[in-house]
């Protein structure tokens, strides 16, 4: 280090209760200019609340935040803009029916005359797009752009306002490995202009990858702090987790009969999203298959079709062998096809229902939890309280609403609500994202031991490790369509990628014609 | 200032800010009694004593709040799946409508086999009312709120027309006024010689009904999954839609029966001004209540015991009766804010 170290940000033992809850305990953590600091901890550690008091969207209960030497008046999200400070969230910040040009400049252009410099305004997101390799069109609208885009406007937004401190929450957990990469190396540039850097994330390789230095947050309070390139892999996972934490052991699997069979299935395309195009697959009892796939490739679609929402325009689906006629989520449901959804806020839980009402969601017309029209609370509840137990769900409660819980108990929950049903089939669409490294091996392991149970699994998931190190098959889809089979080991990744881009299906096509 | 979600709110914050809310309503009606140039003490002593001082006041006050009963059930049903429904006023003038149909010599049966067919049937007439919104809504997507409250203003214009041509009675001395209904076919009093009739009662067992629907039923359950999380509930595997359609049924069906019981019960005849805009109260009421059934019942009684006791001040004292209509504004707009403040803080920046 050399001598003219600037402090850029300064937290000062921060202390944040929530009734009796501390979620932030005397935190002081500071990054340098030009610093990246990677802030890692489990879910529920107190890492978003921390950088909600940073950022004024709480008022901390004592403590102070320092920018560039200037303390900041407590709880005044404004303040925080104008010396300089700009978040990411998790979940964008975008108007979807705006323009790209539109979204960088709310908020800084006037009010009463939008309009006004807005040429000015397009040639600088231009340069500012060129410079740091964030390519989007000013002019394009939000709606239509795709995830890894959306987080450049973002991005782009922040560097628009001059911002010398970016905050980025759990930012990859939307990526594929090459935006990741893209993304990184837009970073890389930017740090070295000056930017600050504060990287909030679960996947230890890519905070290895991007950061100066780790800080570990553990129930509120910093366990470590560690420069990256004095550590490894191992040991801050063992910081994080308090312990040290093992992933699953997978065994060599022993494929039963076909449980689930997708027969030539097709789906319209919905907006940008392309649909299935004959899409054919076999699921397995005792089998894990991986869906690997740059994300809005249709993974979406063969979710939809798998789990009941959406019935194929062509094809057949068949379970054990017999065509179903009709296909609701009931349906399938009770065929026994466990769902795991992909967004556990919006589609796996309902916030403001308790954990009990939560837990029969999907079975509350069976018997033990309703009978001719009339619920039985009190089997309804002690299936709540039986999934609490046996799934380490950490609630004050069965009667408590399920918005309260952290994500991983969330799927915990969603993941005891499927697996009671004892299902032959399970779909799980990106089981694990957002979760922390705890959480994930428990979500896995629980897939593993469904599969030795003889289950037959569908893994969908753009992380393409979680894929690799799951699937005893993997197929990689692509605008829809499906690539052959890939044994355990017979890919890797690189290979795997020309797939993701589609090459693979060109030279398929040519062998077939 | 700001506002930060309270996770676990105390049972003081669940209480105190309405209990504030009402508070603040009687000061701001006081403060408007002295504009008025009466003291505010007795003005509010006479509403009170108005509303609850007498029997004669308190079952005025009962009959009064009985067809909001009706309109806030329908309402709160409605809202509570987030279905809409502003039209209570044309669903409750569709059960007064077969009430009058039927109940004016139509049937002549015993009052035992008369009464709950015409019920039934007006029940079934409010809930096909309301059926056409929802199958609007859910087929094509078009927003109940604006097809149910145009619903209201064709509804009333068709009982006008009804009431000026067919409907008319020859003996009504030529005011647009139906026939009165064959006694069979009137609701009788719970007391002899007690103006409360049996409307009143049959309110309170349907507010019990959709309690215990709400509460314990799978359709109640399926109707509070669909108004929080359509999308969640879609997934799980609730028809959707077909929820939708249930609950519109049930709510135009409660606001017709409110119509029977006030012309079956109370007023014996089908006019224009059978309802001082009951059906759009009735959401004031749900909305107090937080769309509880049960609170529905007290939150109607707060309601008619304000309409009803500033009646009875307005002659005393000479305060204009429209004391009663900013008592309830007043009261709503409070108890909204009462209502967010019991969920979240406000933080001073």
């Amino acid at each position: 280090m050399g001598t003219s170290v600037v402090e850029a940000l300064t937290l000062d033992a921060i202390t944040k209760r929530f009734g009796a809850l501390t979620a932030n305990d005397a935190v002081s953590l500071s990054l340098n200019e030009g610093e990246v600091v990677a802030l890692l901890g489990e879910n529920g550690a107190g890492k978003t609340t921390l950088m909600n008091i940073l950022f004024g969207q709480y008022t901390a209960d004592s403590g102070t935040v320092r920018v560039f030497g200037k303390t900041l008046p407590p709880g005044n999200s404004r303040a925080a803009l104008d010396a300089g400070v700009g978040m990411v969230h998790q979940h964008f910040a975008l108007a979807d029916n705006l323009t790209v040009l539109e979204n960088i400049t709310l908020g800084v252009s006037s009010l009463l005359s939008p309009s006004a410099g807005q040429s000015a305004a397009r040639d600088r997101i231009k340069a500012l797009s060129q410079k740091y390799h964030l390519s989007v069109s000013p002019d394009a609208r939000v709606g239509a752009l795709t995830v890894g885009e959306r987080q450049r406007v973002e991005i782009l937004k922040a560097l628009y306002r001059d911002v010398r401190i970016l905050i980025l929450d759990e930012p990859t957990a939307v990526l594929t490995p090459q935006e990741t990469d893209d993304l990184f190396a837009t970073l890389r540039l930017a740090i070295a202009d000056g930017l600050s850097v504060i990287f909030i994330s679960h996947k230890l390789h890519e905070v290895m990858a991007i950061s100066d230095r780790v800080v570990v947050l553990r129930h509120g309070k910093i366990t470590g702090g560690v420069r990256t390139a004095d550590t490894d892999k191992h040991a801050l996972a063992t910081l994080m987790m308090g312990t040290e934490a093992t992933p699953p052991e997978v065994s060599q699997s022993t494929p039963g009969p076909v449980l689930l069979k997708l027969d030539h299935v097709a789906t319209p395309d919905v907006g940008n999203a392309p649909g299935l195009k004959s899409v054919s697959l076999s699921l397995h009892a005792g089998q894990i298959i991986g869906l690997a796939g740059v994300s809005g490739n249709g993974q979406a679609a063969i979710a939809d079709v798998v789990g009941g929402l959406v019935k194929p325009a062509k094809g057949r689906i068949e379970i054990g062998g017999s065509e179903i006629d009709r296909w609701t989520p009931r349906e399938a449901v009770k065929s026994g096809i466990a769902r795991i959804p992909e967004d556990r806020h919006k589609t796996g839980t309902i916030a403001d229902f308790d954990l009990t009402e939560n837990a029969i969601l999907e079975r509350y017309g069976s018997t033990g939890f309703s009978k001719a029209g009339w619920l039985n609370w009190r089997g309804s509840r002690a299936f709540a309280e039986a999934i609490i137990n046996k799934y380490d769900v950490r609630c004050p409660g069965a009667d408590t609403p399920i918005r309260l819980l952290s994500g991983g108990n969330m799927q915990k929950l969603i993941l005891g609500r499927v697996l009671e049903a004892a299902p032959q089939v399970i779909l799980a669409n990106q089981p694990v994202r957002g979760l922390d490294i705890g959480a994930v091996n428990y979500v896995h392991g629980q897939l593993l031991e469904a599969r030795a149970r003889g289950a037959a699994i569908l893994l969908i998931s753009e992380d393409l490790d979680e894929v690799m190190a799951l699937s005893d098959v993997i197929h990689v889809i692509a605008d829809g369509r499906l690539s052959p089979g890939f044994g355990r080991g017979r890919m890797t990744p690189a290979e795997l990628g020309l797939w993701m881009a589609g090459q693979g299906f060109e030279i398929e096509n040519a062998h077939a014609s | 200032m700001r506002l930060e979600p309270i996770n676990n709110p105390s049972f003081a914050r669940k209480l105190v800010p309405p209990a504030l809310a009402l508070s603040a309503t009687i000061l701001i009606a006081s403060l408007l009694a002295m504009v008025a140039g009466a003291n505010p003490f007795s003005v509010l002593g006479l509403i009170i004593k108005g509303a609850f001082g007498s029997k004669f006041a308190l079952l005025e006050t009962l009959n009064r709040a009985t067809p909001l009963i009706f309109t806030g059930l329908a309402v709160a049903v409605a809202f509570r799946a987030k279905f809409w429904n502003i039209g209570a006023e044309a669903q409750l003038y569709a059960g007064a409508l077969i009430t009058v149909l039927l109940g004016t010599g139509a049937l002549a049966w015993p009052s035992g086999v008369i009464l709950p067919v015409i019920a039934l049937i007006a029940v079934f007439a409010g809930a096909v009312l309301l059926l056409v919104p929802a199958l609007l809504k859910t087929r094509f997507g078009v927003d109940e709120v604006v097809t149910t409250l145009l619903f209201n203003f064709i509804f009333l214009l068709f009982i006008s027309m009804l009431l000026e041509g067919p409907l008319k009675d020859p003996m009504g001395m030529g005011w647009p006024k139906s026939a009165r209904l064959i006694p069979e076919a009137s609701l009788p009093r719970i007391v002899d010689g007690l103006r409360l009739h049996w409307g009143f009662a049959l309110a309170i067992i349907s507010a019990l009904c959709v309690w215990v629907i709400q509460t314990r039923s799978t359709l109640g359950y399926e109707m509070r999954a669909v108004g929080l999380n359509k999308q969640a509930a879609g997934f799980a595997g609730i028809p959707v839609n077909l929820v939708l359609v249930k609950t519109a049924l049930l709510s135009g069906g409660l606001a017709a029966l409110g119509g029977f019981s006030e012309v079956a019960g109370l007023k014996g005849s089908l006019t224009l001004d059978l309802s001082p805009g009951f059906g759009y109260t009735g959401i004031i009421v749900a909305m107090l209540a937080l769309l509880n059934p049960l609170g529905v019942v007290i939150a109607a009684l707060f309601v008619a015991g304000i309409f009803v006791g500033a009646d009875s001040m307005s002659r005393a004292a000479g305060v204009p009766t429209y004391l009663a209509d900013i008592m309830l504004a007043v009261a709503l707009l409070l108890m909204v804010l009462a209502i967010m403040l019991t969920r979240f803080h406000v933080v001073r920046d």
